[in-house]
C-alpha cells in the first residue's frame, strides 16, 4: 500500500485516558485496513484493532519527554492516546493515517475489500434478507386508500427516493408530478407508516417551495388526498420539525412551510429540532466532556448542559411522541418534513413507528425500519458519516441521535424490546465502519450506480446470525400491540455512557446484568435441548420412535466477522480511581490491575 | 410496589378501629378536632384516584375506600414533612408532602373539616415529645422470630475479631457513657492501651470520641479507626496518650494514614474553635490527607435543591441539568465515594492502617468508614452483614439519627440539625450496587426501606441520637426493632438480590462522573410510573429463579428414567 510509510513501530506506549496507570507498551502495525496495537508489556497478548475508516481525527501533538503523542479518535467514540518514541515514526504514522482514514473515493472503503467467504448466491440472498417493500404488505397495503406505485422507477420523480413509493389512491399522476415540482428536490409526500387500527398514516416529504406567497394546486391536492385516505378524521397534522425561525428564513430563499390558509383542514405545527450543524457542534462539545481528565461532577454536569446534546435528544423524542400520539389517539394522519426531509424527518418518522408498532421493537423489525426510513428514503449516509473525504459541514450525527432516542426508550421499557443495547451499538458501529455495503451511498440510485449489491455484502444476515447476543432476555411479547407512551420529562434522559464511553471499560458497571441474564437463558436453551434429546432417547428405547443413529443435522458453518474496533476486551477492569488517591500529590497510590471479578465483556473478537 | 409502607397500607380495618379507640383515650384526642370525613378524594401520581373516608388517629392519616378491592392509605403523621392548603369554594385541598419524597393530594369537602384536618396534621406531624412517638404504641402484627435488639451485640461482633487477632480488646471504659456520651458502652481498642489512657485521649478529642476500632482487614491485619477531631486549638495542644493510643495500632516501622474528611482550610479554621488536626511534628508516623466532604447543613440544602429540581415540571432540559448541577448532590456522592475508596486503598493496596475523622466524627467520618467496609469486606454486602454494619458504624457509633432525620426536603420550618448524611451513604451504596449488581445479597429495595425508616417508622431502631439515649428511652423493651421485621424469611426474600453470587473480592467502584447516576429508586420514584420497571424486575426474578430450577429438575428426572431403562433393558443398547 502506497500510503503506508511505516508499517510497524515498536516500543509504542498506549496511555490510559483516565487513570494514572502505567501505559501499556507494544508494537503498532499499520495494515491496509486496520491499525493494530499489540501489547507486549503484559503476559496476555492484548490487541487493539482500529479500522482506518472508523478514525474520525488523528492528531500529532508536540514532542514531550516521553516521546511524540498521537491522539486518535474514532467515529464509534473509541479514543486512543499513543506515544511514539521517534518523532519521525510518529510523523509517518500520522501522515499514513490521515490519508487512510479519509479515502478519496467510495471504492476505497473497506466494504469493497471485505470478503466473508460467501458465494454469489449467498451474497444475493443476503441482500434480499430485508425487503422494505414487504413491510408495506405487513401493514396491509395496498388497500382501498393506499397503493404502491413505481412512478419513481427510474428516479425521475425524485432522485433521492426509493423506486417504489406509497401514495394515496386518489392522487393522480398529475397531482404527484405537480407536487414533486413544488417540493424541495422533488421529495413528494409519501407513505412512511400506516396504522391499520386507526387508518391514520404518517407521511414524509421535504419542505414546500412556497416562498413568501407561492402555492401549488397539485401539492394542495396531494395533501388533501392524504387527508381523505383517512376518512374518519376531519383533519391532518402537518409537522415541520424545524424551529420556526429556521423555517421562516427558508421562505426568503423560495422555500418554507405550508400556509394553513391554502391547504384545507390541516393543523400545522413546528416542533423545533435543530439543524445538522447545530447537532454536529453539540456532539463535539459532548465528546469534549467525555474526554475531560478527572472532571469534577460540576464540570461534567455543566459540560453536559452546555453541549445541549440531551436537549436535542429530547426534542427528537418529543417530536416522535407527538406523531405517535396524533396517530394513536387523535387518529389523524400526519405529514412530516424538515428542509430536505432526510435527517430530522427520518429520525422522527422512525421513532414514531417504533412507538406505534411492536414489530419495530424486534431484532428483524429494526432492520426493516432502518432499511425503510433511512436507507431507501435517502438519508445521506456517505456524507453524514463522512465516509469519504468531503465537505465537513455535511457530517452530522443524525443517525446516532436516533439510536440514542431508541436507547432511552429501552431504558424506560426494559421489557418492551426484543433487542438489547449491544444490538444498537453494533448497528451504530456498522453504520460508520463501512465493512458492509448497506450504509454506503447517499441514496438508492447512488447505490445502484455503485453496484453495491454485487461488490459488497449486506450486514443484516450477519447480525441475524448473531442475534442470540442481541436478545433482550427481559423481552415480553405479551406487551402485544401496545403503543408506547414514554415520559419525556428531562429527568428521564440519561447520558449514554455505554455509547460515548464504551471503550472506557473502567467507567462501565463491572458486572453486567444483561450478560448474566443472557448466560442464564442460554443455559436454559441448552437444558431444553438436552431435555428434548433425552425425551427422544427415551422414546427410542420405549420403541415409540425409530433410532436415527447419529444426530440429524450438523451445525451451520460459522461465518466470523473480522474485527471492526476492539479494545480492552481481555483486560481486567481497572479500578477507576479517578480523583481518588490518584489526585493526591503527597502519596503515590497507583492502582494495580483490578482484583474484581469480571463478567465477560461485550465485544467479541 | 416495593415500599415498606405497603405493610402499613394493608393492615386490617379492625386494627384501625381498636387503635382509634385507644388513641382517643389518650393525649391525642384533643388534637384531633375532626377525626373523620366522608367523601374525601385521594390523588396520587400514576395511580387511580380513590374516594373514601378519611380518618385521623394519633399516629396515622388513613383513607379507606368503600370499595373492597381498592387499597387503603395509611400514612404515618411522622412521615409528613409539610402540607399546603388550597380552597376552591367549599372544597378544600390538602397537599401532603412526605419525608419519603412522595406528594399526595386530598380533596376534602367542607372548609371547616379541611381546616381542622390540616391543623391536626400539622400538630401531629411535628410533635416534639419523644414519648408520644409511634414506635411506643406500635404492637407488631407479625411473629418476632428473632429479637432484632439482640441481633447485633458488640460482644458478638468482638468474638469475630478475637478469632482473627489478639491485638485488640473490648473496653468498658464508657459503660456509664461518662467518657463519651455518643459512644456505646463497649468499644474495641488496642490491647496494650489501658482505660486510663483512653480517658485522657477522650479529653483530647471532640465529644470525647477517642480513636476506636472501626474495621479490621483480615487479609493483611490493617485496621481502620475513627474518632472526633483532636482538640489542638490555636496553640497546638498535644496529648501523649492520644499519640500513644493511635501509634499502638501501627506495626513496627510502618506508617499510617489519617484521613481528615475536611479540607485543609476548614480544618485550620476549626483550630480557632478549639478543634484542629494532628500535626506532623506530634504524629510523625502518620501521613495526613484532607478531603472535602461537606458539613451537614450544606448537605440538607443540597437535598432540598435536588428534590426541588426533580419536581420541576418545566420540561426544559437545560433547566433540569443546571438545577441538578446546582444542587451539588452528585458532587457529594462523588466526594464521599472517592474518600471511601481512598481509605480502602490505603488499607488494601498500601497495607497501611487508617484513622478517619472530620469534626465531630459522627457524620462524614461514618460515611467513609462504612463505605470503605462495603468495598473491602464481602460480609458487609450480605443482608445480615449490612444490618450489622448499620448497627455498628451508624447506630452504635452515635450518628444522631433523630436530629438528622426529623425533617426532609419539603419542610418549611427552619432546619436545625437536619441533614441527609445517612441517605447519602445509602446513595453511595446504591452506586456501588449498580456497578456490581451481582455482588450484593440485597437489592436496592433494602436501601430504600432503610431510607424510609430513618425518617418515619413504626420501629424504634432509628430513634434517639446515640446508644445512651436509646438506653434511657428503654427502646429495646418498649419498641420493636426494625431488624426483627426485616429478618423474617418472607421479608428477607423480598429484599434479596436475585443476581447475587457471593464475591469474596474487594470491589472498586468507578467514581468518574459518568459512572455515578442519580438514584432513581429514591429521587425519581414518585415522578414516573413504576409499572415497566417493576415488570422488568419481576421478569428478571422469574428468569433467574424459576426457569432454571424447573428445567434442571426435568432433565434430572429424564436422566433417571433413562438410566432406569438402560439398566432394565441392556440388550437394546447393542444393535
Amino acid at each position: 500500500m502506497e500510503h503506508i510509510l511505516t508499517p510497524k513501530v515498536e516500543e509504542v506506549k498506549l496511555l490510559d485516558r483516565y487513570t494514572a496507570k502505567k501505559p501499556a507498551i507494544g508494537t503498532l502495525y499499520l495494515t491496509a485496513t486496520h491499525l493494530i496495537f499489540v501489547e507486549t508489556s503484559c503476559n496476555t497478548r492484548k490487541e487493539t484493532w482500529m479500522l482506518h475508516h472508523l478514525i474520525a481525527t488523528v492528531e500529532k501533538l508536540p514532542l514531550t519527554a516521553m516521546g511524540c503523542p498521537l491522539h486518535i479518535s474514532c467515529k464509534n467514540f473509541h479514543v486512543a492516546h499513543f506515544v511514539i518514541s521517534s518523532e519521525r515514526d510518529c510523523q509517518n504514522v500520522h501522515q499514513s493515517l490521515v490519508r487512510l482514514s479519509q479515502p478519496g473515493k467510495v471504492e476505497e472503503l473497506y466494504a469493497f475489500l471485505y470478503n466473508p467467504k460467501q458465494d454469489e448466491d449467498e451474497r444475493r440472498n443476503g441482500w434480499g434478507f430485508i425487503d422494505s417493500a414487504m413491510d408495506f404488505k405487513r401493514m396491509g397495503l395496498p388497500n382501498e386508500f393506499w397503493e404502491m406505485t413505481d412512478l419513481n422507477k427510474n428516479y425521475e420523480l425524485c432522485s433521492t427516493y426509493h423506486s417504489e413509493l406509497g401514495i394515496p389512491k386518489t392522487a393522480s399522476k398529475g397531482t404527484v408530478f405537480g407536487s414533486a415540482k413544488f417540493r424541495s428536490r422533488g421529495r413528494i409526500p409519501t407513505l412512511s407508516y400506516y396504522h391499520k387500527e386507526s387508518n391514520a398514516a404518517i407521511c414524509r416529504c421535504s419542505q414546500p417551495l412556497s416562498g413568501l406567497s407561492a402555492r401549488c394546486v397539485e401539492d394542495e391536492e396531494m395533501l388533501q388526498a392524504i387527508s381523505r385516505a383517512n376518512p374518519k378524521s376531519t383533519f391532518m397534522y402537518v409537522v415541520d420539525t424545524r424551529p420556526k425561525l429556521n423555517a421562516m428564513a427558508n421562505r426568503a430563499a423560495g422555500k418554507g412551510y405550508e400556509n394553513e390558509d391554502n391547504y384545507s383542514n390541516i393543523c400545522f405545527q413546528f416542533v423545533g429540532i435543530e439543524n445538522i450543524h447545530v447537532m454536529r457542534n453539540s456532539l463535539q462539545k459532548l465528546l469534549e466532556v467525555c474526554a475531560m481528565k478527572s472532571p469534577t461532577m460540576s464540570d461534567y454536569l455543566t459540560g453536559l448542559e452546555n453541549s445541549g446534546w440531551l436537549r436535542h435528544i429530547k426534542a427528537v423524542m418529543d417530536a416522535g411522541v407527538f406523531l405517535a400520539k396524533a396517530v394513536a389517539e387523535d387518529k389523524a394522519s400526519v405529514l412530516v418534513h424538515c428542509s430536505d426531509g432526510w435527517d430530522r424527518t427520518a429520525q422522527v418518522c422512525s421513532l414514531a413507528s417504533i412507538l406505534l408498532d411492536p414489530f419495530y421493537r424486534t431484532i428483524k423489525g429494526l432492520m426493516v425500519l432502518i432499511e425503510k426510513e433511512w436507507i431507501s428514503m435517502g438519508h445521506k449516509f456517505t456524507q453524514r458519516c463522512g465516509h469519504v473525504d468531503g465537505d465537513p459541514k455535511e457530517v452530522s450525527p443524525v443517525f446516532t441521535q436516533f439510536i440514542e432516542c431508541l436507547w432511552n426508550l429501552m431504558e424506560q421499557y426494559p421489557c418492551g424490546f426484543e433487542y438489547n443495547e449491544k444490538y444498537l451499538l453494533e448497528i451504530h458501529n456498522h453504520v460508520y465502519s463501512c465493512q458492509f455495503g448497506n450504509f454506503i451511498g447517499n441514496c438508492q440510485r447512488e447505490r445502484e450506480e455503485m453496484r453495491l449489491y454485487e461488490r459488497t455484502f449486506s450486514v443484516w444476515p450477519f447480525l441475524w446470525e448473531n442475534r442470540h447476543q442481541y436478545r433482550n432476555p427481559l423481552h415480553k411479547c405479551s406487551l402485544g400491540r401496545e403503543v408506547l407512551r414514554p415520559s419525556t420529562l428531562p429527568l428521564n434522559f440519561k447520558f449514554w455512557c455505554g455509547m460515548y464511553n464504551h471503550f472506557d471499560k473502567g467507567m462501565q458497571p463491572k458486572q453486567s446484568i444483561l450478560d448474566h441474564l443472557l448466560t442464564i437463558t442460554q443455559k436454559k436453551a441448552e437444558g431444553e435441548k438436552k431435555m428434548t434429546d433425552l425425551q427422544i432417547q427415551l422414546a427410542v428405547m420405549d420403541g415409540v420412535l425409530a433410532d436415527q443413529g447419529s444426530p440429524t443435522g450438523t451445525p451451520p458453518e460459522q461465518t466470523s466477522l473480522s474485527p471492526v474496533s476492539v479494545s480492552h476486551t481481555a483486560e481486567n477492569a481497572k479500578p477507576l480511581m479517578n480523583g481518588a488517591a490518584v489526585e493526591e500529590a503527597e502519596i503515590e497510590l497507583v492502582p494495580t490491575a483490578g482484583s474484581e471479578k469480571m463478567e465477560p465483556v461485550a465485544i467479541e473478537n | 410496589m416495593f415500599l415498606c409502607s405497603h405493610f402499613i397500607l394493608t393492615q386490617p380495618v379492625t386494627f384501625l378501629v381498636k387503635h382509634q379507640q385507644r388513641c382517643q383515650e389518650m393525649e391525642f384526642a384533643e388534637l384531633i378536632k375532626t377525626p373523620r370525613v366522608d367523601g374525601v378524594v385521594l390523588r396520587r401520581p400514576f395511580l387511580p384516584t380513590v374516594e373514601g373516608t378519611l380518618c385521623l388517629t394519633g399516629h396515622h392519616l388513613i383513607l379507606s375506600s368503600r370499595q373492597d378491592n381498592t387499597e387503603e392509605l395509611w400514612l404515618l403523621h411522622a412521615n409528613i414533612d409539610a402540607i399546603e392548603k388550597r380552597f376552591v369554594g367549599s372544597l378544600g385541598t390538602i397537599i401532603v408532602k412526605c419525608k419519603d419524597l412522595r406528594v399526595i393530594q386530598l380533596d376534602i369537602p367542607g372548609m371547616e373539616e379541611c381546616l381542622n384536618i390540616a391543623s391536626s396534621i400539622e400538630v401531629l406531624s411535628t410533635l416534639d415529645s419523644v414519648s408520644l412517638m409511634y414506635p411506643f404504641f406500635y404492637r407488631p402484627m407479625f411473629q418476632v422470630i428473632e429479637d432484632g435488639w439482640k441481633s447485633f451485640l458488640p460482644e458478638d461482633a468482638f468474638k469475630d475479631l478475637e478469632s482473627m487477632t489478639e491485638e485488640w480488646r473490648l473496653s468498658d471504659v464508657n459503660k456509664d457513657y461518662s467518657v463519651c456520651s455518643s459512644y456505646p458502652p463497649l468499644v474495641a481498642v488496642p490491647k496494650d492501651v489501658d482505660d486510663d489512657t483512653l480517658r485522657k485521649a477522650a479529653a483530647f478529642r471532640h465529644g470525647g470520641r477517642f480513636p476506636v476500632l472501626s474495621y479490621y482487614h483480615k487479609k493483611n491485619g490493617m485496621v481502620m479507626m475513627r474518632s472526633g477531631q483532636p482538640l489542638t486549638g490555636t496553640n497546638g495542644r498535644r496529648c501523649k496518650e492520644d499519640e500513644k493510643l493511635i501509634n499502638a495500632t501501627l506495626r513496627a516501622g510502618k506508617r499510617g494514614y489519617i484521613i481528615d474528611t475536611r479540607t485543609v482550610s476548614v480544618a485550620q479554621q476549626a483550630k480557632a474553635r478549639g478543634g484542629g488536626f494532628e500535626s506532623e511534628a506530634n504524629y510523625p508516623q502518620w501521613r495526613r490527607i484532607h478531603k472535602a466532604i461537606e458539613r451537614s447543613s450544606i448537605l440538607q440544602e443540597s437535598l432540598i435543591k435536588l428534590v426541588e429540581a426533580c419536581n420541576d415540571q418545566s420540561h426544559s432540559m437545560d433547566r433540569w441539568l443546571s438545577k441538578l448541577e446546582a444542587s451539588n448532590w452528585q458532587t457529594h456522592v462523588k466526594e464521599i465515594l472517592t474518600t471511601a475508596c481512598l481509605a480502602a486503598q490505603c488499607i488494601d493496596r498500601e497495607g497501611a492502617s487508617v484513622l478517619v475523622h472530620g469534626t465531630e466524627g459522627t457524620d462524614s467520618t461514618l460515611q467513609v468508614t462504612s463505605l470503605a467496609q462495603i468495598i473491602l469486606d464481602p460480609a458487609c454486602r450480605t443482608i445480615q452483614g449490612f444490618q450489622a454494619l448499620v448497627e455498628r458504624e451508624w447506630l452504635q457509633a452515635g450518628h444522631p439519627f433523630q436530629q438528622r432525620c426529623s425533617q426532609s426536603a419539603y419542610s418549611n420550618s427552619k432546619p436545625r440539625c437536619e441533614a441527609p448524611v445517612f441517605l447519602l451513604f445509602l446513595d453511595c451504596v446504591w452506586q456501588i450496587l449498580r456497578q456490581f449488581p451481582c455482588s450484593f445479597q440485597f437489592s436496592q429495595h433494602f436501601l430504600v426501606l432503610l431510607f424510609e425508616h430513618t425518617y418515619a417508622s413504626q420501629f424504634g431502631t432509628f430513634m434517639g441520637n446515640s446508644a445512651s439515649e436509646r438506653s434511657k428511652l428503654n427502646l429495646s423493651q418498649k419498641t420493636v426493632s426494625l431488624w426483627s421485621w426485616v429478618n423474617r424469611p418472607q421479608e428477607v426474600e423480598r429484599l434479596s438480590n436475585p443476581l447475587y453470587e457471593a464475591n469474596c473480592l474487594v470491589i472498586w467502584p468507578s467514581v468518574a462522573p459518568q459512572s455515578l447516576l442519580l438514584w432513581e429508586g429514591v429521587f425519581l420514584r414518585w415522578k414516573r410510573s413504576s409499572r415497566c420497571l417493576d415488570e422488568a424486575y419481576d421478569e428478571m426474578v422469574h428468569i433467574i429463579q424459576y426457569n432454571n430450577k424447573e428445567l434442571q429438575n426435568k432433565v434430572n428426572n429424564l436422566r433417571r428414567q433413562l438410566a432406569q431403562l438402560e439398566t432394565e433393558e441392556p440388550l437394546l443398547q447393542t444393535p
